[in-house]
């Protein structure tokens, strides 16, 4: 684990095991609110990652930004999570409200949030194919997907 | 059908009131065009815009549009105000169908009618590839100015007939038929004034 | 063809729904319950909502929406009921989902603003200006935005959370039987979008607010306009005050309507006046400033019960304190340029096109292929009239952002519903739904 500041933004990177221990420290140190949680899929990212040593860049990197109304902070954890056992420990249990924000991510990436009180997809019906937001989706137009032929009047 | 034993007894000049012929077509036609309920169909930035145009200062109840119904079975028209996404689309399938006919169908906004700036995964690139749709209105979203305009469009095709004549080919439409009188029947002889 | 009925009587939300009772093991429902209030399940168990206390046959599922007038749009709930009360609730989304992330991931920054502006439709300028300001802070200009530009930025915020607010008292009015309620909101909104339709072109989905500063200078007479507005609406707000704060019907049906506490608030994440109603004052324009909001006075509206009325009544008052700060304004409103005059961000002025060739392949390459954005990930939020919007950008290095995310506050706070309907009648469930004043663009993105 390891804090450091990116464009005057603390920004907390820690591994996937020490992720739940990470978020509780903050949890305790007043950051009461999760106000976002998502993640970004760095499959074909060009550039330099920029991680800290001791960080292993992985394609997956869930993004959770933690806010402290008492001391009028922010915190940002970068945790990284391999493509082969995309999973993560669910924050439900500190945060309740990160519930919609992790079935976002299972959504749209695929990450499974072991633990996860109900953990379907959000935006997406329930029988889609795929997850629209990883790097390798394509983002072209898609024929109105129906179970079955659907003749359509004209 | 006293009004025609009259009618036919004394013609026009018995009617004690005031009164206009015309063809029923046209009479059915204007009549439909005029009581036109619009169902509630609003999905996203369009819908503020359909809201504004029935509020005070568009007034759509100059066009006898007021009636925002909530129901499908009590609507003639559906406004489809907004992108269609592909969860939505079959909901979207299923109130039209609960409409009854005969019904019409705007395409209000270039999402509805072609994806327009989102052409992705997750928005059907026009609705017209789930309901039938007679009058697309441009726009992103358009003025309440361009929906009325859409809407009078509307209007003047209800009342011309031309969309059921279009429907009736495929088995769709609004069910009214008419009866052609065969050629060479005599007429029914009308006299104006009294005998 | 069955397939296709199969598809359109289920819809093809299948396990997205809520779960009937007997399929829920004791565990489940207590997290669903609990969770929310931070508490153990021994503890919940003690509220009586154990799984075999009303058995299936006692309750009923039903849904109300997509389709369905007082849901603001496509929100699907779905509630269970025992009798008029309401047990469980769930929200079902994503029936507008446009897939805003993905496509914004195509768009140059430069062309970003017309994506996420239709997000939020109702306060568009917030949005650009979420990502506006995380565009500007990634390329590192964030305190070289001229002072015009800023203040104009202000302006047109906060005027957009005026007509943002005008919207949800018309909406609410109208949810809640009052429907002149509907037409008198609309007809204060129409005044405020024709000041916006004459700065900007548009009444909606303007694109105006850009990185770099404005896309336009203000128009002539555009003081005169604002100030028309400020002397007109105060005495419009007055007869809403006549027409609902004070009338008992009113009263009666918000008060203790949809109750959430500060620390469930904050559990659950909800900013903006679902957080202010519990008496929580958290404005990020006072306690994290952007723009100059530093530098104007304004008060931070903050309800006590956590119920719909106070929900009601901040948004009323933050009118009213917008507009206070609108006056400031206006007398602080500087001259001087409208946008940043940085070759790499600003096309341009439209009179050295015509005489320079460089000029104008400068201008079409800054429209065609945008600007590049160093490398690294911020994210920005400042206050939308919902809540905390955010605009988390990852950039590569390259004209168009690697991945963009915004922090949707209605998205969020619809969390809270489940929450504020438990143990309410049926009949509430519009006006709590309403109280939360969602949009469901901003929720489905």
């Amino acid at each position: 684990m390891s804090t450091d500041f990116s464009r005057e933004q603390r920004v907390v990177h820690c591994t996937r095991a020490e992720y739940v221990a990470t978020v509780r420290a903050l949890l305790a140190d007043t950051f009461s609110m999760c106000v976002d949680l998502t993640a970004v899929d760095y499959l074909t990212y060009a550039g330099d990652r920029s991680l800290p040593t001791g960080v292993a860049a992985e394609r997956f990197e869930v993004v959770v930004n933690l806010l402290s109304i008492e001391k009028r902070e922010r915190a940002r954890v970068r945790v990284q999570v391999p493509a082969d056992d995309a999973s993560i420990a669910t924050l439900f249990d500190m945060y309740p409200g990160s519930e919609a924000m992790e079935r976002e991510v299972y959504d749209m990436f695929g990450i499974v949030f072991t633990d996860h009180p109900d953990l379907t997809r959000i935006l997406m019906p329930e029988d889609w194919d795929g997850f629209p937001l990883r790097k390798d989706y394509d983002q072209g137009r898609i024929p109105v997907q129906f179970s079955g032929d659907f003749a359509v009047q004209s | 059908m006293s009004l025609i034993k009259d009618i036919q007894a004394d013609g026009f000049g018995g009617i004690p009131h005031n009164a206009i012929t015309a063809k029923l077509e046209d009479l059915v036609g204007w009549a439909r065009s005029r009581s036109s309920w619009p169902a509630s169909f609003g999905l996203a930035c369009c819908a503020i815009e359909m809201m504004a145009t029935g509020a005070a200062h568009y007034d759509i109840s100059r066009f006898g549009m007021e009636v925002f119904r909530a129901s499908p079975r009590q609507a003639d028209i559906m406004i489809v105000a907004g992108r269609v996404s592909q969860k939505m689309a079959p909901v979207l399938r299923q109130v039209y169908d609960q409409m009854m006919e005969p019904k019409w169908v705007i395409s209000m906004g270039v999402c509805a009618s072609s994806g327009g700036m989102f052409n992705n995964y997750a928005i059907v690139q026009g609705v017209d590839q789930v309901v039938p749709v007679d009058v697309y209105a441009p726009g992103c979203p358009p003025t309440p100015e361009t929906l009325i305009h859409a809407i009078e469009t509307l209007h003047q095709k209800i009342e011309d007939g031309e969309l059921l004549k279009r429907r009736s080919a495929n088995g769709g439409g609004a069910h009214m038929h008419v009866t052609e009188i065969p050629q060479g029947a005599r007429p029914m002889p009308v006299i104006l004034g009294r005998r | 063809m069955t397939d296709i009925l199969a598809t359109i009587e289920g819809g093809n939300e299948a396990e997205q729904g809520l779960k009937p009772r007997s399929e829920l093991t004791a565990r489940e429902l207590m997290r669903e319950v609990g969770a929310v209030l931070r508490m153990s399940e021994a503890e919940v168990a003690k509220l009586g909502d154990a799984p075999d206390d009303p058995s299936d046959d006692q309750t009923m599922i039903i849904n109300m929406g997509p389709q369905h007038p007082s849901t603001h749009g496509v929100l699907r709930l779905m509630l269970e009921l025992q009798g008029e009360t309401v047990l469980r609730c769930k929200p079902v989304i994503g029936y507008l989902h446009t897939g805003m992330e993905k496509t914004g991931e195509a768009l140059t920054y430069m062309q970003g603003g017309t994506n996420v502006t239709r997000m939020d439709y109702v306060s568009p300028l917030n949005n650009e200006l979420v990502f506006s300001m995380a565009t500007e802070k990634l390329l590192g200009i964030e305190n070289d935005i001229p002072e015009r530009a800023v203040w104009m930025r202000m302006l047109l915020s906060e005027l957009n959370r005026m007509s943002s607010h005008l919207l949800f008292l018309a909406t609410n009015g109208m949810d809640l039987g009052a429907v002149s309620m509907m037409i008198y909101g609309w007809r204060e909104r129409e005044e405020v979008l024709r000041f916006f339709q004459k700065v900007t072109g548009l009444r909606m989905n303007h694109n105006f607010i850009r990185p770099g500063g404005v896309a336009a200078d203000l128009p002539d007479g555009w003081r005169d306009d604002v100030l028309r507005l400020l002397n007109l609406i105060p005495s419009r707000l007055d007869e809403y005050d006549t027409l609902m704060t004070g009338q008992p019907i009113w009263r009666e049906r918000l008060q203790g309507v949809g109750v959430i506490t500060a620390q469930e608030a904050m559990a659950l994440g909800a900013t903006g006046p679902i957080l202010r109603a519990t008496g929580v004052a958290w404005d990020l324009r006072r306690d994290q400033p952007y723009l100059h909001y530093d530098q104007v006075e304004f008060d931070v509206v903050v309800g006590e019960y956590g119920d719909a009325f106070d929900r009601y009544s901040i948004r009323l008052n933050e009118v009213r304190e917008s507009m206070r700060i609108v006056h400031q304004i206006l007398d602080r409103m500087p001259g001087g340029d409208y946008r940043i005059q940085n070759k790499k961000v600003t096309p341009p002025p439209r009179a050295r096109i015509n005489e320079s060739m460089e000029a104008l392949i400068h201008h079409f390459k800054l429209f065609t292929e945008g600007f590049k954005v160093p490398e690294g990930e911020v994210y920005v939020a400042i206050e939308s009239p919902r809540g905390e919007i955010g605009c988390y950008i990852a950039s590569d290095g390259s004209a168009t952002p690697y991945r963009m995310h915004v922090r949707a506050p209605s998205f969020v706070n619809i969390q809270c519903l489940p929450h504020m309907m438990r143990g309410g009648l049926i009949a509430d469930a519009v006006a709590i739904i309403s109280s939360t004043d969602p949009v469901l663009g901003e929720v489905d993105r």
